[in-house]
């Protein structure tokens, strides 16, 4: 496999005055956050962060709020620089570039979205998308006709000449995404873009961004306080706590295996339908009574990958066990008792 | 009788503040006069050019420019209320006081915009630079006038150029406030995106800075307006002509009529400064549409060199 697009090592970042005092304090002798704020007076804002993102994954992040999740996407164009630690884009250590690469990374190779758009009231859509490329010295025209493909892009073709104050929450957060997008980055970054949005138009926007990333493949990190949405966008999800990641994986790793209470409780919501499969809930053939090959024949197949949902669609329609098949040899069983204790997320041995 | 003691320790001596800054200037005058007569100049170069034009062209004409400048900045009311006050100052015969009064102001406000605006920018944009400038602000307005008449007048001599550097002194003060006030309060959100799509200091400075604080700027450039004709009267006791000389004659003369006459004339050209520098900041920002209004934009349709951009409906827009 190539080498991840973003790769962040053991990334902390510590607030206040005397943060590297703070810093030895939390990495060699392992102080709490609280013990650190009472002591140094410092506030720990990413702790010992690592993970890396492969080209073309959309990376959830996942946290509620001050848990450092902003803070950490701020990391990773270097808006905010880390106490220690290191962060590798497409293999470069950004805090070892210069002012002028500095800017040439951020105009160019990495797109940033925000929470509350920001975009610059006194400018219009156009020259808002355009902003990357104006500051890179594009001459006006090539911008403009580039700036014009990504509003198309958003669906907002024709609203060039608009201002911002003339939009919609949507639609002004269509017109980040246009200009995260304009110079086309290899990596997104997104701070709860969605947020701030009611939520039928939040759905939409998701929609609309999901399709987005089918076409233009870009290397993504998704900020989101909502874990809903960090499952129905995210190829893997990392939940952030206190400024630690707690827990990194798949969606389906991350509903079916808590790997705490904490992570555990806030998939206790979510569910499970959409996103286990049949191999995460099928006992092995022997539990049960030994099936006779006959009554295996006999009984409805499916495979592994399977969603819970599907399963409950062939259960209606037969009083038998289903049959769990990888490739020709069954692998497991799943009865009745079974499915329903997998939809409820009861693990019994 | 009173002695010096622990009762009353002020008259065991006193620091001679008075004696310090009297030696200060006669110090500064015997070193640096030419120095300080040579920054004398640029200005009264500039302030000679303002009232030839204003003085050498015939009223009609002048009015006339003002009022389709005025036109062209905020409509034909605008236009109307200018071009009236400036009749006005006219039929009451101080046509010629006033003209010098306006070129004494216009020259006061470059200047005051020259040092002000990069002061303010510089305050929003170090702590340190705005710590120490505060002080010296609350200063430059809180002393009154007169107490820097006289150094000015000996650094500077008299006339109107001590005039212009006596009024920026006491005006500019407002227009660094508000030039730091604006700056510092474009978004912090704003200027993080700025900065996460690459720009430099300078690009996020007059690309974004700068025009979300142009407002702000605007008020400290009125206000440095209004501070300047306020200062008028006091400048004229270091004989600067212009209405303010009228006044002050007025009073010297106990001429009720004259200093009244000049009173109006200053009052006059508040309303006519006021409102011109207040109009644009209300006008709608779309590029190029400031050209499609008042008499520019008729010229160009009558001439048939209008190009006008009709933007589509909103309705366009959406099924677009």
């Amino acid at each position: 496999m190539s080498e991840p697009v973003i790769d962040c090592r053991s990334l902390w970042k510590i607030f206040g005055a005397g943060e590297h005092r703070a810093l030895e304090a939390a990495r060699d002798r392992g102080a709490g956050k609280q013990d650190i704020f009472e002591r140094f007076g410092c506030v720990i804002g990413v702790a010992d962060v690592s993970f890396s993102v492969p080209a073309g994954e959309i990376f959830c992040v996942m946290g509620l709020s001050g848990s450092g999740k902003s803070t950490l996407v701020r990391h990773l164009n270097r808006l905010i620089e880390p106490t220690a630690g290191e962060v590798y884009i497409s293999g470069r250590d950004v805090n070892r570039l210069g002012p002028a690469e500095l800017r040439k990374l951020r105009s160019k190779e990495v797109g940033m979205v925000f929470q509350n758009m920001a975009l610059l009231p006194h400018r219009t859509v156009i020259d808002n998308v355009a902003l990357s490329m104006e500051l890179d010295g594009m001459p006006r025209k090539e911008r403009h006709r580039l700036a014009a493909e990504k509003l198309e892009l958003v669906e907002l073709g024709g609203w060039d000449d608009r201002y911002p104050d003339e939009l919609s929450g949507g639609m002004k957060q269509r017109v980040g995404l246009a200009r995260a997008m304009a110079a086309d980055p290899d990596i997104l970054l997104m701070d709860e873009p969605f947020s701030a949005l009611d939520p039928l138009i939040r759905r939409q926007l998701q929609d609309q961004f999901l399709e987005l990333a089918k076409v233009v493949k870009k290397t993504t990190v998704f900020i989101t306080h909502d874990l809903d949405e960090a499952i129905r966008l995210g190829d893997r999800i990392a939940i952030m706590k206190d400024g630690r990641i707690v827990q990194i994986g798949t969606p389906e790793d991350i509903v079916t295996a808590p790997a705490d209470d904490y992570v555990a409780d806030f998939v206790a919501g979510i569910s499970r339908l959409a996103l286990v499969t049949a191999a995460k809930v099928m006992k092995p053939l022997e539990t049960e009574r030994a099936l006779t090959q006959q009554e295996i024949d006999a009984a409805p197949k499916v495979s592994p990958d399977d969603l819970l949902d599907e399963l409950v669609t062939i259960a209606c329609e037969t009083d038998r066990p289903i049959v769990v098949v990888d490739g020709a040899a069954a692998i497991g069983i799943i009865t009745k008792r079974t499915l329903l204790q997998g939809i409820q997320g009861v693990n019994e041995t | 009788m009173a002695d010096c003691g622990i009762l009353n320790p002020f008259l065991c001596g006193e620091i001679p503040i008075q004696e310090w800054t009297a030696d200060g200037l006669r110090w500064l005058v015997d070193n640096y006069r030419p120095f300080f007569q040579s920054v004398k100049q640029p200005i009264d170069q500039v302030l000679q050019g303002f009232a030839v034009l204003f003085t050498a062209t015939p009223p009609t004409v002048l009015i006339a420019v003002f009022g389709l400048f005025a036109w062209q900045l905020g409509g034909v009311r605008l236009a109307l209320v200018v071009a009236g006050s400036l009749v006005f100052c006219g039929v009451i015969g101080i046509w010629d006081a006033t003209m010098i009064t306006v070129s004494i102001v216009l020259t006061a406000l470059g200047l005051s915009i020259l040092i002000g605006i990069p002061l303010g920018i510089w305050a929003a944009r170090s702590d340190r630079a705005f710590k120490v400038m505060q002080p010296i602000l609350d200063g430059m307005q809180t002393i009154p006038a007169f107490v820097y008449l006289v150094p000015v007048v000996m650094l500077f001599g008299i006339g109107n150029v001590p005039g212009v550097i006596v009024t920026v002194i006491f005006a500019v003060a407002p227009l660094i406030r508000l030039t730091n006030l604006g700056i510092r309060q474009v978004p912090g959100d704003v200027v993080e995106a700025m900065r996460a799509f690459g720009a430099s200091e300078r690009q996020l400075l007059w690309k974004a800075q700068v025009p979300l604080a142009m407002p702000s700027i605007m008020a400290g450039v009125n206000q440095t307006l209004m501070m300047s004709l306020s200062m008028v009267v006091i400048a004229s006791m270091i004989a600067v002509g212009g209405l303010g000389q009228m006044v002050l004659r007025g009073i010297g003369r106990l001429d009720v009529g004259l200093a009244t006459v000049g009173g109006l004339g200053i009052v006059m050209l508040a309303i006519v400064l006021d409102r011109m520098t207040q109009a644009r900041s209300g006008i709608r920002r779309r590029p190029g549409d400031f050209w499609q209004q008042g008499p520019v934009g008729l010229a160009l349709r009558a001439t048939g060199r209008s190009s006008v951009r009709r933007r589509p409906a909103k309705e366009a827009g959406r099924s677009a």
